[in-house]
């Protein structure tokens, strides 16, 4: 029996009105085999739209459904759904894209429409070799993973757990609490960052439902939404977390000093060390690079004195693997090196600091406990901050850092507060946009802050007269007077824009998710699904994403909290029915799939002398079906009748 | 008298796009609103490692001017390693084209991720240009005279 197909061209108001003559396209449709009906319509994923379609199936016995209107990846799931709401099989459906990749790609209406009829016809043709399928359901394991320790990643802990899910929080570092437990104070309200920080960080290292898994990462990932299972390379940290009390005495006995990575080098901490004395989980770490006992075989004093009998030189590297249902990475993000930007001179002058080094010495536990002080010691008389440092410059990054423009503004708060210095913000713009902030800009605007518009071309030290004499001379064109200033201060403060995580490349490979051209992850949908990733159970939050500040952060853990609730509270998923089925009566036996398939779903039946696909593992790529010599291969849904139709029906035209 | 211009040759390009990477690349060029030449037909595939050659010859031999195979780049591969698959079975592919007396510039296999949305259109430009130097391939009159 010949299908019945219905086809609707959506205008999509004028996104694809405009470009293609939609009416033309429907009476072209019309004169497809098979087609009983074709109609244009303004916006066909509205509930009019939807009703429409569903009527037609039900008046006119339509047995297949061909909607061209936008990506698959914008509507396929709501018109899967809308057929099958009037009680078709959703596979029955096909989908033509014929805004992304027509409306959108050229002015010229004749050609788009053109290119419309042929996308068309490609999808009816197709549509008649479809087939009914069966969504596969599976259950979702209810425990969630949680990469990344920052703020991000402890809101959607907390929120998780406290609804009494258990979630596995892995982080990096020896402690958790990211690049927040860094900071002095935040923007605009200057709360301290410790008072908001650490209870929630307490919280973190004492819930019963998390599980924190410190100095650890991620070394493997596989499964599917619902069912995934990720090794955990868990680092020796040389003390027996279990044991340790968190007392602090192995630290004061060490007889040995090294730089401090928290300080950013400006302070000192032992070989072993906590990071802060705030550190969740409280254990110290042994820093095996440094210690006396791994270099040279010697001291040992921290096991002598440690109560408990905590330190275990002999610990080695563990691998745990746990099983869960959703992922949430809050990987963050790094600081842009400012010793690439020469003519700023960091790392050669002395005096240029970074923000980050600036927190730390405005910090009140940090090296100078609080004192904003030069290098030799004395307070600066004269500071300039320089914005965009990395940012919003093409030989770096392209993107605005967001963040930067009001912790510069907070920078400026801070000297003004704690010194007598005159401060110069260097701005190209002044980015002021999120709630109070405007208001702190004004604030700012009256504590005798000298702005000047311009990006710094270069700081030196060669003095040009005597009153630079000593001093650093920060050189900039003030755009707003149309003139080059240099103005000479003692100290400069270089707002280091944001990055993607150095392991940015391996992190996106373990997950298979994608990353967008700043490098930064991809979501799947830069508005309607933020934290979302093509990735089905894989979500994203924070700057991993993109530069964020801390509120925009804790929003998005919150969201990915949300949205992981929701998969586990369905408690099942449906999966793609999209994978391979083999004839058996073709299968010759030759074994050539066996080896492509990436998941090992393929076994050989010996007795049988044939190949089995186990459906539980197959993923759905379809190597094994292009493969398969003898074409006893299918792949549902993207059969080869399917995929000869369209290519059938491009090429007549 | 009128002098009738020659119309330009526009060639017919059957595009197998990748769900993952190149579909998206290509979704994102027409979201950043790139414009670029409608030549090339997209067929959407989980991976193109389920592009059978068959499916190419299928193209050339039925009217098609050109095949553009597009995925993601190698080690982004959804699916692992689909995208090594492909490129292994586009050089046996090639050699295939070469005894056909098929120039090898009317298949294309390229790596087009997610975010390359300018890159997908730079791609499907040069392709349309070199293939629109190249000819109509003729290759259905060729086998309907044979046959």
């Amino acid at each position: 029996m010949a299908e019945k197909i219905g086809v609707y061209i959506c205008h999509c108001g004028t996104n694809i009105g405009k470009t293609v003559d939609c009416k033309a396209v429907a009476e072209y449709a019309c004169l497809l085999p098979n087609v009983v009906v074709a109609r244009d319509y303004q916006y066909t994923c509205s509930d009019p739209g939807q009703e429409m379609i569903k009527n037609d199936i039900r008046e006119l016995g339509l047995t297949r459904v061909v909607v061209a209107s936008c990506s698959p990846l914008m509507h396929e799931p709501t018109f899967r759904r809308a057929v099958e709401g009037a009680g078709l099989n959703p596979f029955l459906f096909q989908m033509a894209n014929i805004r992304e990749q027509c409306s959108w790609i050229t002015e010229d209406r004749e050609l788009a429409t053109a290119r419309a009829k042929v996308i068309v016809s490609a999808a009816v043709m197709r549509v008649n070799f479809n087939e009914p399928l069966q969504v596969q359901k599976v259950p979702v394991n209810p425990n969630v993973l949680i990469v990344g320790g920052g703020i991000t990643g402890i809101e959607a802990a907390l929120q998780i757990a406290d609804s009494g899910k258990k979630v596995y929080l892995v982080e990096k570092e020896a402690t958790i609490g990211g690049f927040m437990a860094r900071f002095d104070k935040t923007f605009p309200t200057l709360d301290c960052a410790a008072c908001i920080l650490t209870p929630k960080m307490v919280s973190v290292g004492q819930h019963p439902n998390i599980e924190l898994l410190s100095y650890s990462d991620v070394t493997d990932f596989s499964g599917y939404v619902g069912n995934f299972t990720a090794r955990i390379r868990r680092r020796p940290r040389y003390v027996d977390e279990d044991k340790c009390t968190g007392c602090g005495q192995c630290e004061q006995k060490c007889p040995l000093s090294v730089p401090s990575e928290f300080e950013c080098g400006l302070g000192k901490r032992k070989a072993i060390y906590r990071p802060f004395p705030q550190a969740v989980p409280s254990t110290p770490v042994i820093d095996r690079e440094h210690c006396l006992c791994f270099t040279k075989g010697v001291c040992k004093v921290c096991q002598k004195f440690c109560p408990r009998g905590a330190i275990d030189f002999e610990q080695e590297e563990k691998y745990v693997d746990v099983q869960v249902g959703s992922v949430i990475l809050a990987t963050g993000f790094d600081l842009f090196d400012a010793s690439r930007i020469k003519e700023y001179g960091y790392g050669r002058l002395p005096n240029v600091i970074t923000s980050l080094e600036f927190e730390r010495l405005t910090h009140a536990s940090g090296p100078t406990a609080g004192k904003i002080l030069l290098r030799n010691g004395k307070p600066p008389e004269s500071v300039a901050i320089v914005h965009c440092v990395g940012s919003r410059d093409l030989n770096y990054n392209e993107y605005c850092s967001r963040v930067c423009c009001m912790y510069s503004l907070k920078t400026a708060h801070l000297v003004h507060e704690k010194t007598e210095a005159k401060v110069y913000e260097f701005y190209i713009d002044m980015r002021a946009f999120g709630k109070g902030y405007e208001e702190f800009y004004k604030r700012l605007l009256h504590e005798d802050v000298t702005f000047i518009r311009g990006r710094v071309a270069e700081v030196t030290d060669v003095p040009q007269n005597l009153s630079e004499k000593g001093k650093l001379i920060v050189v900039a064109e003030d755009t707003l007077l149309g003139i080059v200033r240099r103005v000479p201060v003692d100290l400069v403060v270089l707002s280091v824009g944001l990055e993607p995580r150095r392991d940015v490349v391996q992190v996106a490979h373990t997950f298979r998710i994608s990353r967008s051209k700043d490098g930064f992850f991809l979501e799947k949908h830069p508005k309607l699904a933020p934290v979302s990733t093509a990735g089905d159970g894989i979500f994203i939050a924070g700057s991993c994403q993109g530069p964020k500040d801390i509120p925009d952060s804790v929003a998005q853990g919150a969201a990915a909290a949300a949205n992981v609730l929701s998969l586990v509270d369905r408690r099942e998923v449906e999966l793609e029915p999209t994978i391979a089925l083999i004839h058996e009566e073709s299968c010759s036996g030759c074994k050539i799939c066996i080896g492509l398939c990436p998941y090992n779903a393929i076994s050989f039946d010996e007795a049988g002398k044939r190949a089995v696909i186990a459906t539980a593992l197959c993923k759905g790529c379809g190597v094994c079906v292009a493969a398969c010599p003898s074409g006893a291969i299918e792949q549902q849904n993207f059969t080869g009748r399917q995929l000869l139709a369209e290519v059938e029906a491009i090429c007549a035209q | 008298m009128v002098i009738e211009m020659t119309e330009r040759f526009e060639p017919k390009i059957v595009g197998f796009l990748c769900k993952w990477c190149a579909y998206t690349g290509a979704d994102l060029a027409g979201t950043s609103r790139i414009k670029y030449p409608p030549n090339v037909y997209p067929i959407r595939v989980n991976c193109s490692g389920r592009v059978d050659p068959t499916l190419v010859l299928k193209a050339l031999s039925t009217g098609a001017d050109g095949v553009l195979i597009a995925g993601c780049h190698p080690g982004d591969c959804h699916y692992t390693n689909g995208n090594v698959k492909t490129i292994r079975r586009f050089m046996v592919l090639q050699k295939m084209l070469d005894q056909f007396g098929i120039e090898r510039e009317r298949v294309r296999l390229e790596w087009v991720s997610a975010s390359e949305g300018e890159r997908y259109a730079r791609i499907v430009e040069s392709m349309t240009e070199e293939i629109r130097a190249l000819g109509p391939l003729n290759w259905k009159a060729k086998l309907e005279v044979a046959a």
